[in-house]
């Protein structure tokens, strides 16, 4: 059993939407593990991970690995368990297609592929994670949206950046407890900003 | 399992009537169709949508991050800025491709039937050929109008494809003198057609033009030598073979297909075809064989802007604008759809799989899997055009006539407003115009182009943005998928000028004209052009001090990129509706909406919102008048 918890941490402000962690995974879930051979076999190689949109945020998709897994307590066969690292991973041939962990997921992870004839889940890249890299959806990740570590090394990051955000005035207006850290840089494209240019005109 | 994934909103969709209930149709019957489709692309790629991504070498795909925590160039070392007005320089080279290869298709023409080696065609204005060839500098007296016709066709051939450093031959000729100045002065001169489209793809080759400033004009330069040269040669040539258009009163909307008739839509830009389709159903040979088979006659309708090219020289109602193509398969009542190019959906052959309507290619450059080709050839245009409409009325029997649902909406409109058909209304002169300019009852000039894009409410902002101009006494030109739009909605009759404000709405009713001017198809935003030089030369001012602007409410093609910065180039403050993929570099972007107008006076402004866009474009229109000492 590792001693810290990893995990991948979700940042939708930085999901531009392209869909390279969907990419990466199928390919990492192949036989060939490659882009320009992968798309012929079959059954064809399936992504793991979804770029779902949620108003005007990019959200991307995945099992959170709870600690206290439905799944594995709805699983019936005891196909889904938990590994040594603490990932909550599946045996193919255990699984009998029932479909309860599809229900009892509060994510919508899991779900059945007809071509497989099972459930198809994420597996945390386990094999790359021992090798020490990282799962394929962080690596393909263009702008740092998902990032992996060690959950008290990311949680450290983002408070370093919380605090300095607090005490620049920069998020909570009014708000400054000491002179401001950071200069207001040369204003950065926002993309959901981009999103709500149409909301006037926009039918979906 | 559906085959449709998500089912949509189909009331919400769209401002003109009809649509939705068609939609509702489609997803009954399990067919999916563009707005199903824009859903399944949801979340497009942001690097994209910004224009940070850079295909144009193996060593990529680059992409830079626009957060800027990776990567800040790509493996060349181009950073966002190149990229991004690379990129948006191939736009404008594939939009100018495309409107100076149908230019190029018609001048083939042109040339034939002066030689006499097509001999389905003739030289149906000839006061035009010879006004033509006098701006051109060809002598005209005494001389034949076919011996004019192949000199003309020389010098415009010299256009597409020459060497040398000379500006073209068109450009030259019709171009006000001013503006000719400014092009000089800022080395955007274009040389030829075809050379500016080829530096553009040299020019965005891994390794040669790095600098965002010097491609950017380079694609002024460009798209100057589509607007006006390539559309340009197309809109004159169109009208000297097919008529000069002069006002003439249609229908529009999906309510024009008829129930027992058979029902022939042509859809794509190139007028070659799609006029001699109408020839052919109109004959007496064809109406009679649709009789023995069972139908009441035949029924041609347009779609997109070769059903502009027919619905302004021979009043052929208009069926829809580009995103309607796959509803007017859906209403099951369709019996062919004859395409040439530019617009075409390539799904239309899977929606037809649903029903009997056969889509029939007919150019060399535009096949579509699943389609019937039947290849065009103008030597036997008669000939070609009477087998196809054949294949329609022989495929009228096929009709699932428990499926067919025409909407009953369509709409009166008078088209037809060339230059030429504007100064007659005007009474022979530009004066009563540049009057009602200087007077204020006419505040300033917005002519309005462009597609329909399923990223925003069909139609609505082109639709709501004329109402909020013509409000403000504001007259609209425009082309396009804007006059279908606008149309459809009952602004193009004389009778909308009840919705203008009080000043356009005297002269409409003075001149028995619409508030807002069909001009025709999108090759013919090159008329705007020369209605613009001649108004700028009636005041004695430059295009870019006139109280005009541009707009483009819901683009989408490449063309439009074109069109837009012709516009621009010509001094026109020019609006955007849907944003274009230069955001994701800040230099770019402020070179396109604030730093051309320094050098060619006119801008790029992007506003999805048409309320607030009416609103800045008349603030705009007003600055002029002040600059000209105009009342306000």
């Amino acid at each position: 059993m590792q001693a810290e918890k990893m995990i991948v941490y979700i940042d939708p402000e930085r999901c531009t939407g392209c869909r390279s962690c969907e990419m990466a995974c199928a390919i990492e879930h192949s036989e060939s593990k490659n882009l320009f051979t992968a798309i012929s076999e079959k059954p064809i190689p399936k992504p793991r991970i979804k770029v779902v949109v949620a108003d005007f945020f990019n959200v991307p998709m995945r099992c959170q690995h709870c600690e206290d897994s439905p799944c594995i307590e709805a699983c019936p066969t005891g196909a889904i368990f938990k590994s040594e690292e603490g990932f909550v991973i599946m045996n193919q041939e255990d699984c009998i297609g029932c479909l309860m962990c599809v229900m009892v997921c509060p994510f919508g992870h899991p779900y059945y592929s007809t071509e497989y004839k099972s459930i198809v889940k994420c597996d945390f890249c386990i094999d790359r994670v021992k090798e020490g890299k990282e799962p394929a959806c962080v690596s393909a990740c263009p702008t740092g949206a998902l990032k992996y570590g060690n959950l008290s090394d990311i949680l450290d990051e983002i408070r370093k950046k919380k605090a300095k955000l607090i005490i620049s005035g920069l998020k909570v207006e009014g708000l400054v407890y000491t002179k401001q850290v950071e200069e207001k840089k040369e204003e950065k494209l926002n993309l959901p900003d981009l999103k709500r240019m149409y909301s006037q005109v926009s039918w979906y | 399992m559906d085959y449709i994934k998500y089912k949509i909103l189909a009331k919400q969709i769209s401002q003109t009537k009809g649509v939705a209930e068609l939609i509702e149709k489609a997803e009954d019957e399990d067919i999916e169709l563009v707005w199903h489709r824009f859903l399944k692309q949801q979340p497009q790629c942001a690097f994209g949508q910004l224009g940070v991504c850079c295909r144009n070498c193996n060593m990529g795909p680059c992409r830079i991050d626009p957060f800027g925590t990776g990567a800040t160039a790509g493996i060349c070392g181009a950073t966002a800025d190149t990229i991004v007005a690379r990129n948006i320089l191939r736009m404008i080279a594939a939009g100018a491709a495309a409107h100076s290869d149908h230019a190029r298709d018609i001048m083939h023409v042109f040339e034939g039937t002066a030689t006499g080696k097509f001999k389905d065609y003739t030289i149906t204005d000839k006061e035009k050929l010879r006004n033509l060839a006098k701006a051109l500098g060809v002598d005209v007296e005494g001389r034949k109008d076919e011996e004019i016709a192949i000199e003309v066709a020389e010098i415009l051939k010299k256009d597409f494809g020459k060497v040398d450093e000379e500006p073209m031959a068109l450009v030259k000729a019709l171009a006000p003198e001013r503006r000719l100045k400014v092009w000089e002065e800022a080395g955007v001169m274009p040389r030829a057609a075809d050379r500016e489209i080829c530096e553009c793809m040299h020019r965005t080759h891994m390794g040669v033009d790095a600098d965002p400033t010097s491609l950017l004009l380079h694609g002024v330069r460009t798209s100057l030598s589509d607007g006006w040269g390539g559309s340009m040669t197309a809109t004159l040539l169109s009208d000297v073979l097919f008529g000069t258009p002069k006002p003439i009163k249609s229908t529009a909307n999906l309510g024009v297909l008829k129930e027992n008739m058979v029902n022939i839509i042509v859809h794509g830009h190139n007028p070659i075809l799609s006029a001699k389709i109408v020839e052919a159903a109109l004959s007496e040979e064809m109406q009679k064989l649709a009789k023995d088979n069972g139908a009441e006659g035949i029924n041609v309708a347009g779609m997109c802007c070769t059903g502009n090219e027919v619905l302004m020289r021979m009043g052929v109602p208009i069926a829809g604008n580009m995103l309607m193509q796959e509803l007017a398969i859906i209403t099951g009542a369709v019996e062919a759809m004859v395409i040439d190019y530019q617009c075409i959906m390539p799904a239309i052959v899977d929606v037809a799989q649903c029903y009997h309507t056969k889509i029939i290619t007919t150019e060399p450059k535009a096949h579509i899997p699943g389609a019937l080709h039947i290849e065009f050839d103008p030597e036997r245009a008669d000939e070609t055009a009477k087998k196809i409409v054949k294949v329609a009325i022989e495929n009228y029997k096929n009709r699932p006539k428990e499926r067919v649902r025409i909407p009953k909406y369509k709409m009166e409109l008078l088209a037809g407003f060339s230059v030429e058909a504007i100064l007659n209304a005007l009474g022979g002169s530009l004066d009563p115009l540049i009057d009602a300019i200087k007077d204020g009852s006419i505040k300033g000039i917005v002519g309005i182009v462009g597609c329909v894009n399923p990223k925003v409410k069909h139609n609505y902002s082109h639709v709501t943005l004329a109402k909020e101009l013509i409000k403000r006494d504001v007259l609209l030109v425009g082309t396009g998928c804007w006059c279908i739009a606008v149309a459809m909605e009952g602004l193009m009759t004389p009778e909308a000028s009840k919705l203008a404000g009080p000043g356009l709405r005297k002269v409409c009713e003075a001149l028995e004209i619409p508030p807002c001017i069909h001009m025709g198809s999108c090759v013919d935003c090159s008329r705007i052009l020369i209605a613009l030089g001649a108004v700028a030369d009636a005041l004695g001012v430059d295009i870019s001090d006139l109280p005009v602007a541009g707009s483009a409410p819901e683009w989408m093609s490449e063309k439009a990129v074109s069109i837009g910065t012709y516009f621009v180039s010509s001094g026109v403050f020019t609006h955007l509706g849907t944003v274009p993929p230069v955001l994701g570099s800040q230099k770019v972007t402020k070179l396109l909406t604030e730093d051309v107008e320094k050098i060619v006076g006119g801008k790029f402004y992007v506003e999805p919102d048409p309320v607030k866009a009416a609103e800045t474009i008349y603030n705009v229109i007003i600055e002029k008048r002040k600059k000209l000492n105009l009342p306000l």
